[in-house]
């Protein structure tokens, strides 16, 4: 099917979901279903005055912290294990066991350790983000392929030349894909962290305009986030096919 | 008659594989220097292990192999590898695959580039030099890794089985060319191939290796003129015969 | 891994990490991270008692239910987007998003519209575990080799024949690894679930035990949950591997 059909009944779903929302929403189903013109203009509201960038700040400040250390510590960790068999061995089954756990259930012992603050905050983003990042980086080490391997070393290549020019370089692509999943983990720790742990920011949006019955607001404040963390895993995405090519990837 | 003196030699080598499966059982080879010296054998035989022994790249479970008669225990810089799946980079220009080799061994860069410069042009992939591997047919990426090895300006060339992955007119292009080249090269290259008529085509020499586990079965020097026209070979009684020949040795080893 | 020749199971590292939770259980920071063997009375305290068993069956319910609903809907939908391309260029958008997106802000919703209960909870179960269980079978549909669909029509299959004989079986591998991945993602659906609802199931548990500070209890539902996440996991996989062998060979 042409790139122009498809684009076309892309946008239509968009449209008719939309207009499925508008109606349901005015129809009265529930008094808790704001239309969609609703919340597009209670979104509007929040934004020209300002409380929406406010509490974004608030909730990007631990989301940033938190990535930012998920992906220094994540990516050399993963490298680490991806290079040397014990490395794995001794951490690859505690991430494992992460990524099948329900890893909320811990955000309440976050609390308790480290208080209702931001401390806390930027911890359920990290074990939120970190067990796929680790373990897709060791994955692309590990697979890096052994044929460019062994051409690097007939040429004479020392360990840290094929470390460097062939296995981290091959095994580039994997791991920002794994970069793209931990950050989306990390979106959801955050939203997860102000639900739970103590709201502010855009946590602070939803809960308060929930209890006060503030509906088109709570939807404005939600769509935000969803939008926000969307956009940004598509930038990521289209970063990620600038940087590396497919044709250029092993 | 002079004897070329043999610039690798192989000395009662063994490969024995975990779980006991025995690739090589006392191998000893030489290869005379200048000349080309073919490895052939049914699929399975060793062959590729056995040059990956030369090369360094394998270690003999026991035995031993001497190139200019020092001991081998690694890659060095008088062998240069060309592989069978190319090995190239993919996220790297012709350029830079070719000078792969020099910047290992840290050669400035405008001097590597200017050495991988030539090479490309001596292959004939003049003008992709900044092209990427995924932009080159299967018989040019081939070319890029002979260049590559050629750069390095290794006495010994071990080919592995090089124009297996290329189809069959630029297979019988490749052979062609490989006679060129080793009339202009004053090196040594160690080829590895199963096909009998390549073997024949371009070899001074044939090592013909027994089924697993692998012994020199026989050693077969064609004798070729090499004064006549490539394509008029392939019609010469003499290959023709050779080819028949080695058929009919090999052929008791089919299952 | 290997020590000087004899192989060293995976998840042997567990037991040194548990060694390492036994001895810091017994220092100060054992206020919060009980020493496992603690854990493990408390274990075998918890699961015979009443309310465990409460918990485990409204837990159990939500979360068999929730899964079934999004088996029973993600499956044909795949298989359609699969199948029809106007349905893929209608619906792919939708599932991107939604798989993408941080879930866990759309509780709150949820919450609004269906109140608070049970029926909220197998309603975020089926929307955590849905996504991922279309996009497999979509994907599933789509590696069915032209020359099968070819071989069917040849000899005169009708469509009803063609997809139960052939195309259910030759989806097979990828339709179970997307039930495997849902399943997961409903666990963790259904641990969001009841902590953001907190009255329900282990949420309840949940409650109880952090505002009383009963740590050991709280690590040892933990433990229960997670080991059970883990299982889960593995005897899916298991299942999906007897099924796999003739994927690669499709």
């Amino acid at each position: 099917m042409s790139l122009s059909k498809t684009t076309l009944l892309k946008l239509s779903s968009f449209v008719l979901v939309l207009l499925a929302w508008e109606y349901a929403g005015r129809s009265g189903l529930s008094l808790a279903l704001p239309s969609f013109s609703e919340t597009l203009s209670a979104l509007i509201e929040m934004l020209a005055d300002g409380s929406l960038g406010v509490a974004f700040g608030k909730t990007l400040q631990p989301l940033g912290l938190g990535l930012l250390i998920s992906i220094f510590l994540g990516v050399g960790l993963g490298i680490f294990m991806g290079l040397k068999e014990f490395g794995e061995w001794l951490f690859a089954p505690i991430f494992i066991v992460a990524q099948a756990a329900p890893l909320a259930a811990l955000i309440p012992v976050l609390t308790f350790a480290y208080g209702i603050g931001t401390t806390a905050k930027v911890f359920t983003v990290c074990i939120m983000a970190m067990p796929i990042l680790v373990l897709n980086t060791m994955g692309a080490v590990r697979n890096a392929p052994g044929s460019l391997i062994e051409m690097c070393k007939s040429f004479l290549g020392t360990r840290s030349q094929v470390v460097l020019k062939v296995i981290l370089p091959a095994a580039s692509p994997l791991i920002f894909v794994g970069l793209r999943l931990g950050c989306a983990s990390g979106f959801i720790g955050i939203v997860l962290a102000e639900l739970l742990i103590t709201p502010t920011g855009i946590g602070d949006l939803i809960s308060y305009n929930q209890s006060v019955a503030e509906y088109a607001k709570m939807y404005a404040a939600i769509l935000s986030i969803i939008v926000t963390s969307v956009l940004f895993i598509e930038l990521l995405e289209k970063t990620e096919y600038a940087l590396f090519s497919p044709q250029k990837r092993v | 008659m002079t004897t070329a003196e043999p610039i690798v030699q192989v000395k009662n080598v063994k490969k024995i594989y975990p779980g006991n499966v025995e690739a090589l059982s006392d191998i000893t080879l030489d290869f005379p220097q200048g000349k080309l010296t073919t490895l052939l054998g049914p699929s399975g035989c060793g062959k590729t292990t056995l040059l990956k022994i030369i090369a360094g790249l394998l270690d003999a479970s026991s035995g031993q192999v001497l190139v200019e008669g020092k001991p081998v225990n690694g890659p060095g810089p008088e062998r240069a590898f060309v592989f069978q799946d190319f090995a190239l980079m993919p996220w790297a220009t012709v350029l830079r695959n070719v000078a792969f080799g020099l910047e290992l061994t840290g050669v400035p860069k405008s001097q590597r580039e200017a050495v991988a410069e030539k090479y490309i042009a001596k292959v004939g992939l003049k003008g992709f030099e900044l092209k990427y591997p995924h932009e080159l047919s299967g018989g040019m990426r081939q070319r890029v890794g002979l260049a590559r090895a050629l750069s390095v300006d290794a006495k010994v060339l071990l080919m592995d089985e090089p124009f297996s992955a290329v189809d069959e007119q630029t297979r019988r292009k490749f052979q062609e060319d490989m006679l060129g080249l080793v009339a202009n090269e004053k090196k040594t290259f160690i080829f590895v191939t199963h096909s009998i008529e390549e073997a024949v085509y371009v070899s001074d020499r044939i090592v013909l290796l027994h089924r697993r586990p692998s012994r020199v079965s026989a050693i077969i020097e064609p004798n070729i003129s090499r004064h006549l026209d490539p394509e008029a070979i392939r019609r010469e009684p003499q290959y023709l015969d050779a080819v028949e020949n080695i058929w009919q040795s090999l052929k008791k080893f089919l299952d | 891994m290997l020590i000087r020749g004899i192989r060293i199971p995976l998840f042997s590292s567990l037991i040194l990490w548990a060694l390492l939770w036994e001895i810091v259980g017994h220092t100060e920071a054992g206020l919060i991270l009980p020493p496992l063997s603690k854990i493990f009375v408390r274990i075998l305290e918890i699961v015979p008692t009443p309310s465990f068993a409460t918990a485990l069956y409204i837990t159990g319910k939500s979360f068999f239910l929730g899964t079934s609903i999004a088996i029973a809907i993600g499956i044909p939908v795949g298989v359609l987007m699969g199948r029809v391309k106007t349905a893929d260029a209608l619906i792919l958008p939708w599932v991107n998003l939604f798989l993408s997106a941080p879930l866990s802000a759309l509780v709150p919703v949820i919450m609004v519209l269906a109140g608070i209960g049970e029926v909220t909870i197998v309603l975020t179960v089926v929307l955590f575990a849905l996504w991922i269980i279309v996009l497999n079978a979509r994907a599933g549909v789509l590696n069915i080799p032209p020359s099968l669909v070819e071989m069917a029509r040849s000899f005169g299959a009708t469509g009803f024949q063609a997809f139960v004989n052939i195309y259910v079986w030759a989806a097979l591998p990828e339709i179970l690894a997307g039930i495997r991945l849902g399943m997961i993602r409903a666990v963790k659906g259904v641990v969001i679930g009841q902590l953001l609802v907190s009255i329900v199931g282990f949420g309840t548990l949940f409650e109880i035990y952090a505002s009383h500070f009963l740590m050991e209890h709280f690590w040892a539902l933990i433990l229960v949950l997670f080991v059970f996440a883990f299982l889960l996991n593995e005897a899916l996989a298991w299942t999906e591997r007897r099924f796999s062998y003739y994927a690669s060979s499709r």
